[in-house]
């Protein structure tokens, strides 16, 4: 077993008692394109950020890479010592430098160098790209590239990088590089990828994309629940087997639950388009819980943003109770007005201000319209919180603390009452449960739920199946940015809602 | 179920560390007077020195107030003070030289505080450049405008009406203008505490994302913050005319640096972590007091650049610890 560029046996990863990884294997040989898959949560990114350094692994795992022990944990950034380079999804380059700083980023920020030669450089960076077929000017502006272009510098940089130091032709690991790409060019991206494997680098392509993995991959291997689930070889494996092998045996039988109460829908929408989301038309009855969920790139969890007017949508026309409001022209003053709220996902950026007080928090967007705008009552305020706080089971229920004091489920429960006061129409939620502990789930629950029973028309963006399976009356499916499948009850249950982001028939 | 209420002996001492923080500078204000005074019993406590630097600081005062509008939301306003020479100069020239009334060479300088304001707000809200950029730029413009207008010459002559009204007139032997500096504190003061406008403002300067998501039209508080801080640099500037009798093109900008370093420490009183007019009002006084006091112990004037700066980097310093180390977004 001598042709193994990279090695890893034994390796688990605990968070605060949370099995991530469990007595994982991975290896990946040299000439091989290997992929590694698995949904949300089945801890690909946690094993690729053991191998960056970035986690430390449980004690008792071994790494090998050309045959060379490797001492885990990795020191950060000490991975490019042993021929080992990644690519994220985000790249890593600066739109605003050239292709050729973007190239030597990483020489010149590690090794103080007095006199580079420009001219020498950018000869050597043309020869590379011709050794690669590819027709990029390093000294034009990063900005100015098309985003696959910026995909291939970003991959060469890190084969080049990877091939210069270490053993062997290095050790190349794609972390989900395809998503905002459209089709031809994620062919140019998979010839070249063909090409470095071809030139004897191991290249380890992780992805969600079923399909991909199958066509670019020699083999591949799925994680599921932190555990290996199994290797196989591409070539011979049908997709089916691979859904399978990702979604596995699940025995819970779908959430039974009342079906929500018949009646006419309270919010369409019809013909959404903005950001990654092509012509999406849905209903919402009241009462209902519509969940939205979808693969990486498939725009789901911007669908909040756009009806709320948080991100600008190209075109669409949202009719609620009665009211026919213009997408393209929506802002937040005006969907609050017409009885939307939106509890984003990014908590500490668009949620709350951790730095100030929860009753600032919580009666911001009610100032006007629950108490008197000048002329504020600070106890009026305070006991307003308080009443908030103890309805949603905010612990400690002390409206003078600071937000950021609180727990992440706490601070959700804080951010839920400020806009459930508002007894909305329209209640918009991406990923609600994140960064939210275990016990604090169900109150977030309970809150949704809640609020769907008194009348309002809940949609969920969200990327956890279970979440959505316990949650939702119904869940629609998208892709590239249009519904691809509708899951309702008897059939609506996590194993459903995940084979169908493969698109897999229900 | 993670956080526990706080044990009540903790929660006393905590409550003990709030209150020494908010009444840190009152004290330590307090306490440089005792000291000052003993030292210097004939000279520095008496009531004519103490009434003069309550009404010679009043412009600082405003200055200062109008600079903590846009700091809460956020934006610096480095033009207020150029804003200030200008307005002076508009009231000695209009008034003084062309013999305008005062009343509407000083309704002119508030005219030009709210164009400049409208100015400086229109670039950062619509071309969203960084607010320090812009007022800089607005600032160094004005003060060309003003050596322009006044051929670079203190102009004098403004008339009686003017300076009665704000230093010749007195209550309770504290010059008038004091008493108009308190009443736009209080003004600021309730505006920030008890309306929903003063909270707006706080979360466009903490959490623009999370405003702009609770459907609150930034750019208009923006704009708002903005055009207030100039009519604020406007109105300091009518009071300086009325203080001086007359008006010269460079020492405005002098009350640049201490408004900032009066706005900063103010922030770290009586409203520990944010702007409020009642700490910056008396951050002025200490630091005013400080530098009086040292003058009378015989050190030179020079120490009025050494007492500023430094409590301007001290006061930020102090101001980053109370907001408990994070991160400042500017």
């Amino acid at each position: 077993m001598t042709d193994l560029a990279l090695e890893i046996t034994g390796l688990s990863k605990t968070f605060g008692g949370q099995r991530a990884l469990r007595a994982v294997d991975f290896a990946v040989r040299a000439g091989e394109v290997h992929g590694l898959l698995g949904q949300n949560g089945s801890g690909k990114s946690t094993l690729i950020k053991v191998l960056a350094g970035f986690h430390k692994p449980d004690p008792g795992a071994r790494l090998r890479i050309f045959g060379t022990e490797v001492a885990l944990p990795v020191p950060p950034g000490g991975f490019r010592r042993h021929g080992l380079s990644f690519v994220h999804q985000n790249l890593g380059l600066v739109p605003a430098l050239t292709v050729l700083e973007n190239l030597l980023i990483t020489r010149l920020a590690t090794v103080d160098r007095w006199r580079i030669d420009w001219a020498a450089e950018a000869r050597a960076a043309r020869a590379v790209f011709a050794r690669y077929g590819l027709d990029i000017d390093p000294t034009a502006r990063l900005a100015r590239l098309s985003s696959v272009e910026r995909a291939l510098v970003a991959i060469v940089r890190a084969v080049e990088e990877a091939a210069g130091s270490g053993a062997g032709r290095g050790v190349l690991i794609l972390d989900e590089p395809t998503p905002f790409l459209p089709r031809r060019d994620v062919d140019r991206l998979f010839a070249l990828v063909r090409q470095v494997a071809a030139a004897g680098a191991a290249v380890g392509f992780v992805s969600h994309d079923i399909d991909e993995v199958l066509e670019i991959t020699d083999r591949a291997t799925v994680l599921r629940d932190g555990q290996v689930a199994g290797t196989l070889e591409t070539a011979r494996s049908s997709r089916e087997a691979v859904v399978r092998m990702i979604v596995g045996r699940s025995l819970a039988a779908p959430v039974a639950r009342p079906p929500p109460p018949p009646g006419a829908p309270r919010v369409q929408v019809q013909a959404l388009a903005g950001g990654q989301v092509a012509a999406l038309s849905l209903d919402v009855r009241p009462g209902e819980v519509l969940g939205l969920t979808g693969l990486l790139g498939s725009g789901y969890e911007q669908v909040p943003y756009l009806l709320y007017g948080a991100l600008p949508a190209r075109a669409g026309v949202l009719s609620l109770a009665g009211r026919r409001l213009d997408l393209a022209r929506q802002t937040p003053a005006a969907a609050l007005r017409a009885g939307l709220v939106l509890i984003p996902g990014d908590r500490p950026v668009a949620g709350g201000v951790g730095a100030l007080p929860v009753v600032d928090n919580v009666t911001l967007p009610a100032l006007a319209t629950r108490f008197r705008a000048w002329a504020l009552h600070q106890p009026a305020l305070l006991a307003a919180a308080g009443e908030l706080g103890a309805r949603f089971g905010v612990v400690p229920n002390r409206p003078t603390l600071l937000l950021s004091a609180l727990s992440g489920g706490n601070q959700q429960k804080v951010i839920l009452a400020k806009w459930l006061q508002m007894a909305p129409v329209l209640v918009l939620l991406d990923e609600p449960t994140q960064g939210v502990d275990v016990g604090a789930r169900q109150t977030v629950f309970r809150a949704i739920r809640e609020a769907a029973e008194h009348g309002a028309c809940v949609l969920c963006a969200s990327s956890d199946a279970e979440q959505l399976a316990e949650i939702c009356d119904r869940v629609l499916v998208l892709a590239r940015g249009r519904i691809s499948a509708e899951i309702v009850p008897p059939a609506l249950g996590k194993q459903a809602i995940i084979e169908a982001c493969y698109g897999m028939a229900a | 179920m993670s956080g526990q209420e706080a044990l009540p002996g903790a929660a006393r001492r905590r409550g003990l560390i709030d209150l020494a923080e908010r009444f840190a500078l009152i004290a330590s204000l307090l306490a440089m007077v005792v000291v000052f005074s003993l030292l210097r019993p004939e000279t520095f406590f008496t009531w004519s020195n103490l009434s003069t630097i309550l009404g010679s600081q009043a412009v600082l005062v405003v200055v200062t107030l109008g600079l903590i509008i846009p700091l809460t939301a956020n934006d610096f306003d480095v033009s207020i003070a150029y804003v200030l020479t200008l307005s002076a100069m508009l009231v000695a020239v209009l008034n003084g030289q062309l013999g305008w009334p005062v009343w509407l060479a000083a309704l002119a300088a508030i005219g030009m505080g709210l164009l400049v304001g409208a100015l400086n707000a229109f670039f950062i809200t619509v071309f969203r450049i960084h607010s320090l950029i812009v007022t800089l730029g607005t600032g160094t413009f004005l003060h060309g405008v003003t050596l322009w207008i006044s051929d670079s010459m203190t102009i004098s002559g403004i008339s009686d009406g003017l300076m009665n009204a704000v230093i010749v007139r007195r209550l309770f032997g504290v010059p008038l203008e004091f008493y108009y500096a308190l009443l736009l504190c209080a003004g600021v003061w309730y505006v920030f505490e008890y309306t929903a406008l003063g909270r707006r403002m706080l979360f466009v300067g903490r959490g623009r994302e999370v405003a702009r998501l609770s459907g609150i039209d930034t750019d208009r508080i923006r704009r708002g913050c903005l055009i207030t801080s100039s009519l604020f640099g406007a109105v300091a500037g009518i009071l300086y005319a009325g203080t001086q009798g007359a008006a010269d093109p460079v020492s405005g900008a002098a009350y640049l640096l201490p408004a900032f370093a009066a706005g900063f420490l103010g922030s770290t009183s009586i409203r520990p972590g944010r702007f409020n007019p009642w700490g910056a009002m008396l951050a002025v006084y200490f630091l005013v007091v400080g530098i009086t006091g040292l003058v009378f112990l015989g050190v030179s004037s020079f120490v009025q650049d050494m007492f500023y700066g430094g409590a301007l980097v001290l006061a930020v310093t102090l101001s980053q610890l109370v907001r408990g180390r994070e991160e400042q977004q500017f």
